[in-house]
């Protein structure tokens, strides 16, 4: 079976000082994948190079064929990148920003869809009139995972879900990430949170100064010393 | 002053601020959407005015051919950016858009113009030719720029209006023209006549109003230019095109100044740069309105219009420089409100 | 190489000081008169858009201003032409004053469209002033006089009006290579980084557009006394407009790229005007066509002008030679180790309904190394921004020997001798790295905008430059002096940051991830140079998330989450801490 995304030697420059140097890896399908690292290892790099939203040089497969060039166009080809910022649209109503997820999709599914996650999401159905800009930081997330779905991608790029957040929310969202796995969606997540991300992913790789340092399954990535030593400090 | 002068003032300003209002409108439009500082505006105003005048000589407008010279460059811009990876679907929506459209609407003018046309039908002729160059004018001057900066964009504004203006003056001549009113007569309010045209204008600026909110409120391409406007990569991750929104926004404008042209050009002598002047005007309402309030800049737009109703009672020599100064208090004011830390 | 450019400089004088000489006809040498009053506008456009950020459309109203202050008082009044070049300039500065209060503080665009409204309104008033003759103008100005001879022909004007010019370039390009011009060099892109070392951004920006103003004022006097008549055509938008085509074909930042900008407009504007008619077959002012044609092509094709087009061909300068200087900046005394030097009392900080700092106290002492840590988004960069007052409290206080830092302006922090590196390192790439360092000691310099133009700021700028590099060397980074700042690798570009901070000399110093980036060897280097300056009776705050590098290096640890202060003390205390496991390392139980 062909794998569902394949990066060859990615490498990101930001004006002339490169920040990812040649990162290759694939996922399967139907995988969580998680990327963690410390910050400034170049994690959201590598998601947004996967996305398009910045250039890169080396080779994106996605579905066994090059990805297409834009953003939208990974977004049309079902890819869908929730972002570190959420970057939802804040002077809009809860509702506006779900109906805007499925923007590439006919008006049917679009509806469909939307009666389908507010089933799984009840609290923002509860605050479908609310602006996102006045929702809590869960609900922000929630919202955010969820316009996503609207686009009904077969990869989500998540980029640190957990981040601001309660451990009890997190514990919420990575229990949807997991739920979405079952439902068939492929998850690519990077995560600071690394015992959280370990506990749902399947593969695991460890990102440091823009390079993949260790790579295994995510179980016994989480009994790795280099990947404890990154976390905990050896205390020198 | 007695009252009849107050009255007719008050018309007149209320007539001219509804124009620039429109204008007002479609400039926060564009910026909000694209983040260019439209200038040009003006000349779609030029444009569609003359274009109406022509008309009703039954003259060919000048505008049908220059619309067929910016699809040709639209269209050659598309082939340079094909190169690399060549494909049927991109190139056959670039044949039809920028080729086949501007031809058909050619065509169309080459047939109607001798014709002694209906005004609706001028009108709506004139609406034809001038919107798509919204578009063309988008696709060849701003969307390489997609990336600049605000102030970058406002430079290649400039340029744009520099030579639509210039192109203007080749297609119109330097005589200026006047066309007639969609409807003549005109009603008593009281003892002062409002001539039919007022009418068209309040009626067509509340119009256009009301339907930029139903395509706002309640329509998804709407509501994806105003995601586009309220967070450009939020719209991109959700698969909302720039190029689309761009484009709409765009033609939009276009579509604002011809009517703005259609309407304007009955009640006063348009030449090929007065556009300019009335488009700047309608950027004095936007700035007061912070280039952001749709609401804001339609009041403001009214103001505008009394201000130079009466400056061009009592002082008319004075009354550009009048309307011109309006915005330095507007600057003080957003100088003192505004927390200055941002990084461009 | 500095010897062959003042070779290279003296023949271009003597060329361009033949060239009337030469048998051209008459109207070649108008056009290089023309040129050269372009050139003057452009000039002040450059340094305005091209290395402020800022722009105007309404440079030709300054010009107005020149020309018509030296046309009335010279007709009506009788002023020796001479006499009137200061008060000609004094009136362009007067009027760029207000008009630059009004706008430098509103965010980018609102400047230029100010500049094509007032460019619009001026015109206008122009033609309606009695005084100044209204659209008719003002003829019979006398020709400019030196020791009896009067500069009537095009041939003899041509010598001041280049005269000028040349002076006014080189004069420009000294301000640049000075203690002010870095700070206006800052202000495209760096202004936050720049505020925190103390640069007045406000006043920067009205330093250039008012420098901007009087070199308008002066070609418009060159221009009154050239032409003997004034009226208000030439002082319109479509000038204006043009004036910053020239400085945009020349290109953004460099002096005389706007002499060559301005030389390429006039003549294709000469050519256009006598081709295009026969072409067209009418005569109307049809090379606006190419001229906006020419604006948009030169923005997406080479943003940054042609001029740089031509620099490219020209070989780079080798390695610059710093003047020799036996004089050190003086140093800050500094407080007794174990002295409190900043203290956070409840520091508090909301954005809108989400509280980023939650009432968190502690404090740094002099001679000691804190480390702040937390997850992200735990309230940190915060916590920085707001004791360098870049962002406003929301409640509570914080204290800095004594003083309330709250209530102070970013520079007035770095004053008290607070110095910051950030997060997302903020350098100017298109600066040397030296130069970028050297901003850090602005404070420690006074030079003026007429002390650089004239150089007469060199012994300062010599002590400032070799402060810079001192910084460079203790941080490992001189080998990279004059390359830009930009080609650094990100972790180098944080210990340039660290550099820029040390050129301060301060005695509160915050580094934010200073090590993010850095491979072992280098952490290890960063970690000695921090302890040396701990020594020194630095006190610094650290955010850092590299445990290893924190534990072994910090005195004290701060540890917050969800903006709320969770434990402080001994590192080896709060490691074992267990609110700090918990949210530190993630536990989703």
């Amino acid at each position: 079976m062909s794998l569902l995304l394949e990066l060859r030697d990615i490498r990101v420059s930001y004006g002339k000082a490169e920040v990812l140097h040649g990162v290759s890896f694939g996922m399967e399908r139907g995988k969580i994948v998680t990327v963690i690292g410390a910050n400034g290892a170049g994690k959201t790099t590598l998601l947004n190079a996967a996305m398009g939203i910045v250039p890169s040089t080396g080779t994106i497969l996605y579905e066994g064929a090059a990805v297409p060039a834009t953003v939208e166009a990974r977004v049309a080809a079902g890819m869908c990148l929730v972002s570190e910022k959420r970057e939802l649209f804040a002077t809009m109503s809860v509702e506006d920003n779900m109906e805007l997820g499925g923007f590439l999709r006919s008006g049917v599914e679009r509806a469909e869809t939307l009666a389908d996650l507010y089933q799984r999401f009840p609290r923002l159905a509860e605050r479908r009139k609310q602006l996102a800009g006045t929702l809590s930081g869960g609900e922000r997330q929630m919202l955010a995972l969820a316009r996503a779905l609207m686009s009904r991608p077969r990869l989500l790029l998540l980029d640190e879900p957990s981040l601001g957040l309660a451990p009890r929310i997190v514990a919420e969202i990575l229990g949807i990430v997991s739920e979405l796995r079952m439902a068939g969606v492929s998850i690519l997540l990077v995560e600071q949170n690394a015992r959280a991300a370990l506990e749902i992913a399947d593969e695991a790789h460890l990102m440091e100064l823009g390079e993949i340092r260790r790579s295994g399954p995510a179980a016994s990535m989480a009994a790795d010393p280099a990947v404890v030593e990154s976390y905990l400090g050896t205390g020198a | 002053m007695d009252s009849t002068i107050l009255a007719f003032l008050v018309q007149d300003g209320l007539t001219n601020g509804a124009i620039y209002a429109l204008l007002g409108l479609a400039l926060v439009l564009v910026f909000a959407v694209t983040r260019v500082i439209f200038i040009p505006q003006g000349e779609f105003v030029a444009y569609g005015a003359l274009t109406l005048a022509l008309l009703d000589t039954g003259r060919m407008p000048g505008t049908a051919l220059l619309l067929l010279c910016f699809g040709l460059a639209a269209f050659l811009l598309d082939l340079w950016s094909m190169r690399h990876r060549p494909r049927i679907g991109e190139f056959s929506r670039s044949v039809l858009v920028n080729l086949v459209l501007p031809v058909a609407i050619y065509g169309a003018t080459w047939i109607l113009a001798p014709m002694q046309l209906n005004a609706a039908v001028k009108a709506l002729l004139t609406m034809a030719i001038v919107a798509p160059m919204g578009l063309y004018v988008y696709r060849i001057a701003y969307r390489p720029l997609a990336d600049a900066s605000v102030l970058v964009l406002l430079i290649t504004s400039v340029g744009v209006h520099l030579a639509m203006m210039g192109l203007g003056l080749v297609f119109f001549g330097a005589e200026g023209l006047r066309a007639r009113p969609l409807s003549g007569g005109s009603f008593m309010l009281g003892f002062l006549p409002i001539p039919a045209q007022a009418l068209w204008i309040y009626g067509c600026t509340i119009a256009a109003m009301v339907g930029l909110y139903v395509f706002f409120e309640k329509t998804l391409l709407g509501k994806a230019l105003r995601a586009t406007a309220v967070n450009r990569l939020g719209a991109r991750l959700v698969g909302v095109r720039t190029q689309l929104t761009g484009g709409t926004a765009f033609i939009l404008a276009a579509t604002i100044g011809a009517v703005s042209g259609v309407l304007i050009a009955p009640i006063t002598t348009i030449y090929y740069d007065t556009g300019f002047l009335i488009g700047l005007k309608g950027f004095v309402a936007a700035i007061i309105g912070g280039l952001a309030s749709f609401p804001v800049t339609a009041l403001a737009a009214l103001g505008v219009g009394l201000v130079e109703a009466f400056a061009s009672f009592f002082a008319s020599n004075f009354k550009e420089i009048i309307v011109f100064t309006l915005i330095i208090p507007v600057l003080i004011w957003r100088s003192l409100t505004t927390d200055h830390h941002e990084e461009d | 190489m500095a010897l062959d450019r003042k070779i290279l400089g003296i023949v271009g004088i003597v060329i361009v000081a033949a060239i009337p000489l030469l048998p051209l006809p008459p109207f070649w040498i108008t056009l290089l008169n023309n040129i050269g009053l372009a050139s003057l506008v452009a000039i002040g456009l450059v340094l305005l858009t091209g290395v402020g950020g800022l722009t105007s459309f309404g440079q030709a109203a300054f010009c107005g201003f020149g020309a018509y202050t030296t046309a009335v008082l010279t007709t009506a009044y009788g002023f020796s032409p001479w006499l009137t070049l200061p008060l000609s300039l004094l009136v362009g500065g007067a009027v760029a004053l207000p008009l630059g209060l009004i706008t430098v503080r509103l965010s980018g665009h609102f400047l230029p469209l100010g500049t094509i409204a007032w460019g619009l309104a001026l015109y206008y008033l122009f033609g309606q002033i009695e005084l100044i003759g209204r659209y008719d103008g003002i003829s019979g100005i006398p020709p400019l006089e030196l020791g009896g001879y009067r500069f009537l022909s095009s041939g003899s004007i041509f010598y001041i009006i280049w005269g000028f010019v040349i002076a006014t370039a080189i004069g420009t390009r000294n301000l640049l290579d000075s203690r002010v011009g870095r700070a206006i060099r800052a202000l495209r892109g760096g202004s936050q980084a720049a505020e925190a070392f103390g640069v007045d951004i406000v006043r920067a920006k009205l330093t250039v557009f008012i420098f901007a103003g009087v070199l308008a004022a002066l070609s418009g006097w060159l221009y009154a006394h050239m032409q003997r008549s004034v009226n208000p055509t030439p002082f319109g938008l479509n000038m204006g407009i043009e004036y910053l085509l020239m400085a945009v074909v020349g290109g953004a930042g460099h002096v005389w790229g706007a002499i060559f900008g301005a030389s390429l407009v006039l003549i294709l504007k000469d050519l256009l005007q006598r081709l295009l008619p026969s072409l067209i077959g009418s005569t109307a002012n049809y090379e606006m066509i190419v001229f906006g044609i020419l604006l948009v092509a030169i923005l997406q094709f080479t943003r940054d002008g042609l001029w740089s087009l031509v620099l490219r061909l020209v070989p780079k300068s080798p390695r610059r030679k710093l003047a020799e200087t036996d004089r050190r900046l003086e140093k800050r005394e500094m407080p007794a180790a174990g002295t409190p030097l900043v203290r956070l009392d409840h520091a508090r900080k909301t954005f809108g309904g989400l509280v980023a700092v939650n009432d968190v106290s502690f404090e740094v002492k002099a001679g000691e190394i804190v480390g702040l840590i937390g997850p992200n988004g735990a309230g940190k960069s915060t916590t920085f921004n707001l004791i360098t007052a870049i962002s406003p409290l929301s409640g509570g206080g914080i204290a800095y020997g004594g003083r309330k830092l709250e209530t102070l302006s970013p520079g007035q922090v770095a004053r008290q001798g607070i110095a910051r590196t950030f997060q997302h390192a903020k350098i100017l790439p298109d600066m040397t790295v030296l130069e970028n360092v050297a901003l850090g000691a602005h404070l420690r310099g006074s030079s003026g905008v007429a002390r650089c133009f004239l150089r007469l700021d060199r012994a300062e700028e010599a002590v400032l430059l070799a402060e810079a590099e001192r910084q460079l060397e203790r941080v490992g980074l001189a080998a990279y002096r004059d390359r830009p700042a930009g080609d650094l690798a990100l972790g180098q570009i944080r210990i340039l940051e660290i550099a820029r901070a040390l050129s301060l000399d301060p005695a509160l110093l915050l580094l934010d991830e200073p090590a993010a980036g850095l491979r072992h060897g280098e952490k290890q280097e960063l970690s000695d140079l921090l302890k040396r300056l701990r020594a020194e009776g630095v006190g610094v705050l650290l955010v850092e998330h590299d445990m290893s590098f924190v534990m072994g290096l910090v005195d004290h640890l701060v540890v917050l989450d969800f903006g709320t202060l969770i434990a402080e003390g001994k590192p080896a205390d709060v490691r074992q801490h267990p609110a700090v496991l918990a949210a530190y390392l993630g536990g989703v139980s």
